[in-house]
Order: structure tokens, then C-alpha cells, then sequence
């Protein structure tokens, strides 16, 4: 076979290391079947196989180490004391940019009060309905019927094994391949697949995802991530109001008033500029450096509650290989999801700004955790 | 420099009482999950006779593999202790793999919404079984480590916290032979 091209399984689509010579899910051998070696074939149909039917016999897999439940409650504390930190922060940006551009208006003070009024409201929503935004931006509907009987099994059979109660489920509709969990408290957590997904995974793949979202469920990832998904989005529109109104409406009366204004605007003006485009920049690196780390810790939390991290790295694989669009990404939320909506991950991308890790770096722990050989000629 | 002792003494307390509390917490959530893995078993009795009844009339020639569902689920109902259920639970899931196994082989049987659908309820509650057991057992691993370890070992002893027992699964039951519904 050649070697770089992901081999799909024959018998469970599940897509395998380059080189492979057995699936690494159900150990079908991979050699017999090399013209399927490139489109992946689709699941079996009515992909529900028996609890045995599609998974290898327990013994075929390493034992893995439970996950202890005090990494979760001291996640979720740290995350509780992270968004905290969160507001704190970005209410002291906002208030700055607050004042600056009212000071470049001539009035520091109503730009204070303004800003106020602004966060109070932006702070209480996002605490408040934060999760009901994201939906809705996304335009994920509550999935009930037939058609999802399925999604909603996995999802509680995943709170099960996390430990949580069983969330609400939602369906995005779109033919890209993502997921994301929103809420402030596993109580009242949610979520949500993409119709793509739900399409061309198998059980096990959706299982190790769901798994995913719990685990940023249980450790309350999902409290810091639409916080800042909102607060960050509001410095960024407050930032882009003013420098879209400095670009279009105010230079001809700026030059107009300079005379008028006096010093103290024109000082002001210059560090509204300076803070409008580097508050944006500075809530974006700080929200991005803990949103990566999160990402391996609800990968290994997943193989923990699955124990099956070759579910998730398929899934990934999958994803990788479909495409990961939503409609409605957009900067502001493109943290939540599994995979980052906005962009493709290959190994040389792990820049300063990426909310994710790289996904093939993702996938090789995985492998690694599922005891695959990772590397080629690796034993 | 007074203060020293009773600072002391303030944060000894206050570690007591929270570590007792983390054990609490504990056993409390060894109780819960228990309770869900009876919840699970219970759901997986209740959709058995609906699953018998909807694929009975296609089913003419395979009387013998529903009526052993049907005797499993009796026995597994009515089986007494721990180590009698965890017997008969593995037994009603090799029938039941058995009854998916049949259902395979009559299209119209695999086409039928109801059958298809509850064969799905069947492989989530299956697997909601597992997952029970195995929170129940990580549960357990939680509690044993913290009133084994120093130093919640000393309350967990003052206090009598019992260690508690692992689900665990009978060896004829674990060793499953596969069935392939491909």
C-alpha cells in the first residue's frame, strides 16, 4: 500500500495510520481490500451494530488508567477562577477604550459611563444566555424525532460514563463536520453537532466526540469559553465601531474641529486609536493561550470515558479529511468548537493565535494513548 | 505570637471538616451511580417484550431465540444477589446479541422503522449499562484511594468508611463470543 495515504477500513470506514496492515478499530486486515484504500466506503448501514458488533473484543485493547475525578473538580475550579479573571481583565481594557475614544469625542466621562452601561449589559448576557446566543448564532435547532434517536442515545450513554447530568442536544444544520458544548454549569450544559457529522460518522467516532464536549462540560471549559467568546466580541465591536467611524465619518470633521478641540482630544484620540487596535489583539492571545491547552485535556478526557481514544482519532481523522465549516463562524466563537471552523490544521500552523492545537498532533496522542504504533516503523 | 496555636488549630479543623466532606461526597456518588446502573437494567427489561412483540410475527421459524430472550430476561429479573444478576445480565445480552444476529437475515425485518429504532434504544441502554458500571467502578477507585491514603485514612478510620466493592463481571460472562451482524 502506498505509504502517506490514510487507509479507510473496508468493514467500519475507519480511516488508519498510513501503512497500516489491520484497522486499528475492529482489526479487519487492511491489504485484502487496496482498491478502497481512497474513498472512504460508508458506514455500515444502519450503523448501529451491537455493543460487540463494531468494537474490537475488550481484551484487544490496552487497559487505560481512569481518569481521577479530582483533575475535573480542580479543572473546573481553575476555570471558575479563570473567568473571573476574564471579566476583571477585559472590564479594565473596555473601561480604558471606553474613556479614550469618548476623550477623542471630547468627553471622557460619557464614554465611561457609556462603557459601563455596555460591559453591565454584555457581562450579564453572557452569563445569563450566553449558550442560547451561540446556538442561535449557529443556527442549532433542539434535536428530537426519529432521525436523532441515535445522537441523543450517545449523548446520555457519554454523561453516563462523565458523571453529568445528561444535557440538551442540538442539531446544526450544515454539511460541515463540527460540535460544541455551551453552558454554565454541567446542569445546564448543551451540545450541539453539525448534520455533517452526524451523517458520516460511525457510533463510535460520534461516541468519542460527545465524549469530548462532556469532558469540556464536566471541567466547565464551556463557562470560560462563551464568556469569552461574548466579552471578547464586545471589546472587538467596540474597537471596530470606532475605528470604522474614524475611517468613514469623523476625519472631515476632525480636521474641521482641530481648532476647536484642543490638545487633550487630539491625545485622547491617538490612544483610542492605539488601544482599538491592540485591546482586540490582547483579549484574543489571552483567550487563544488557555483555549489550546483545554483541547488535549478534553481529548484525554474523552479516551477516559470512552476508553477507546481510537473513536475520537478517527473522528478527527474525519473531520480533517471533510471539512469542518459551520455556518455563522466567526471569530468570536471559533474556540468552542471540536475543530476550529475557520481553518485546517496542518502540523506547521500551532501559531501564537490558533485556538486549537494542530489536529495531526491531536490525533498522534490519541493513537499513541490507544497503544498504535505512531510513526511508521515505530514498535 | 499567641495567636500561633489557635491559628493552628482554625486550619487542622477546617482540613478535617473538608476532608470528611470530599468523603461524603464520595460514597454519595458510589450510591448514585449504583442506583443508575439498576436504572439502565430496568429501561433494558421494559424494551425487551417491545422488541419481542413487534419482530414475533416475522419471525415463524426462530420461536427458539425469542423464547431464550424472553427466559433470559425472566431469569435476570428474578436472579438473587450480586454475582447471581451479573451472570444473568451477561446471559440476556448473548441472547439478545443472538436475536440481532436473526434479525439480520429477514430484510423486511431490518427495514421495519420500529425494529430498527428499537434496536437502537437496545444498543444505547447496552451500552449505558457499561458505561454505569464503569463510572461505578471509577467511582469506587475515587473512594478507596482517598480513605486508603494518608491522611484522609485517619478520618476515613474514625469515621468507619468502608472500602467498597467493584462491579465486576463473572469470567464465563466476560468472555462474550462475538456475534457479527455482518
Amino acid at each position: 500500500m502506498i505509504s502517506g495515504i490514510a487507509p479507510a477500513c473496508p468493514k467500519c470506514g475507519g480511516i488508519n495510520r498510513p501503512g497500516a496492515d489491520v484497522c486499528y478499530l475492529c482489526r479487519e486486515p487492511l491489504g485484502d481490500h487496496p482498491g478502497l484504500g481512497n474513498s472512504p466506503p460508508a458506514p455500515p448501514p444502519g450503523g448501529s451494530a451491537f455493543v460487540g458488533g463494531s468494537t474490537p473484543p475488550v481484551e484487544a485493547r490496552p487497559p487505560l488508567r481512569p481518569i481521577p475525578m479530582l483533575l475535573f473538580t480542580e479543572a473546573a475550579r481553575h476555570n471558575v477562577r479563570m473567568s473571573v479573571l476574564l471579566f476583571v481583565l477585559l472590564f479594565a481594557v473596555f473601561f480604558l477604550l471606553g474613556t479614550a475614544i469618548g476623550g477623542a469625542y471630547g468627553d471622557p466621562g460619557t464614554g465611561l459611563g457609556l462603557s459601563f452601561v455596555l460591559y453591565a449589559i454584555l457581562g450579564a448576557t453572557a452569563y445569563f444566555s450566553g449558550s442560547s446566543i451561540v446556538l442561535a448564532i449557529h443556527g442549532a435547532r433542539e434535536a428530537g424525532g426519529e432521525e436523532h434517536r441515535q445522537l441523543r442515545n450517545v449523548v446520555e450513554e457519554m454523561a453516563i460514563a462523565a458523571g453529568v447530568p445528561p444535557p440538551k442536544v442540538y442539531v446544526i444544520p450544515a454539511a460541515g463536520m463540527n460540535a460544541f458544548a455551551a453552558g454554565r454549569r454541567p446542569e445546564e450544559a448543551c451540545v450541539a453537532v453539525t448534520a455533517g457529522l452526524l451523517d458520516r460518522l460511525n457510533r463510535e467516532e460520534l461516541q468519542g466526540v460527545i465524549a469530548h464536549e462532556l469532558a469540556h462540560v464536566k471541567s466547565r471549559d464551556t463557562l470560560y469559553n462563551v464568556c469569552a467568546a461574548v466579552l471578547v466580541g464586545a471589546v472587538a465591536l467596540l474597537s471596530d465601531l470606532f475605528l470604522r467611524g474614524t475611517l468613514w465619518g469623523r476625519r472631515g470633521r476632525t480636521e474641521g474641529e482641530r481648532g476647536g478641540g484642543g490638545r487633550g482630544a487630539a491625545a485622547f484620540f491617538v490612544l483610542a486609536l492605539l488601544l482599538a487596535v491592540l485591546a482586540p489583539l490582547a483579549a484574543k492571545l489571552l483567550q487563544m493561550s488557555i483555549s489550546r491547552q483545554r483541547e488535549y485535556h478534553a481529548d484525554a478526557a474523552a479516551a477516559g470515558f470512552t476508553r477507546n481514544p481510537l473513536g475520537l482519532a478517527s473522528a478527527l481523522a474525519k473531520i480533517t479529511a471533510g471539512g469542518a465549516q459551520v455556518p455563522g463562524e466567526n471569530r468570536g466563537t471559533q474556540h468552542l468548537f471540536i475543530v476550529n471552523p475557520l481553518r485546517m490544521f496542518g502540523p506547521e500552523s500551532s501559531a501564537l493565535m490558533s485556538t486549537h492545537p494542530p489536529t495531526e498532533e491531536r490525533i498522534q496522542r490519541l493513537r499513541a494513548m490507544g497503544g498504535v504504533a505512531v510513526g511508521g516503523g515505530a514498535k | 505570637m499567641a495567636y500561633i496555636p489557635l491559628v493552628l488549630v482554625v486550619v487542622i479543623v477546617a482540613w478535617f471538616v473538608a476532608a470528611y466532606n470530599k468523603l461524603v461526597r464520595f460514597r454519595n456518588q458510589i450510591k448514585n451511580a449504583w442506583h443508575q446502573i439498576d436504572v439502565q437494567l430496568k429501561r433494558r427489561y421494559d424494551l425487551i417484550p417491545n422488541l419481542v412483540e413487534v419482530v414475533k410475527d416475522y419471525m415463524a421459524y426462530e420461536q427458539e431465540t425469542l423464547t431464550k430472550v424472553i427466559e433470559a430476561r425472566g431469569a435476570a429479573l428474578s436472579a438473587k444477589g450480586p454475582a447471581a444478576q451479573a451472570k444473568a445480565e451477561g446471559l440476556l445480552t448473548e441472547t439478545l446479541k443472538s436475536l440481532f444476529a436473526v434479525v439480520e437475515k429477514y430484510p423486511e425485518l431490518k427495514a421495519n422503522q420500529n425494529v430498527a429504532s428499537l434496536q437502537e434504544e437496545l444498543t444505547g441502554t447496552e451500552n449505558k449499562i457499561s458505561f454505569a458500571r464503569q463510572f461505578y467502578n471509577d467511582s469506587v477507585m475515587t473512594y478507596n484511594n482517598a480513605i486508603q491514603s494518608i491522611p484522609t485514612n485517619f478520618i476515613a478510620s474514625f469515621f468507619s468508611f468502608a472500602q467498597e466493592a467493584y462491579f465486576e463481571i463473572e469470567p464465563e460472562s466476560r468472555a462474550v463470543p462475538k456475534a457479527s451482524l455482518r
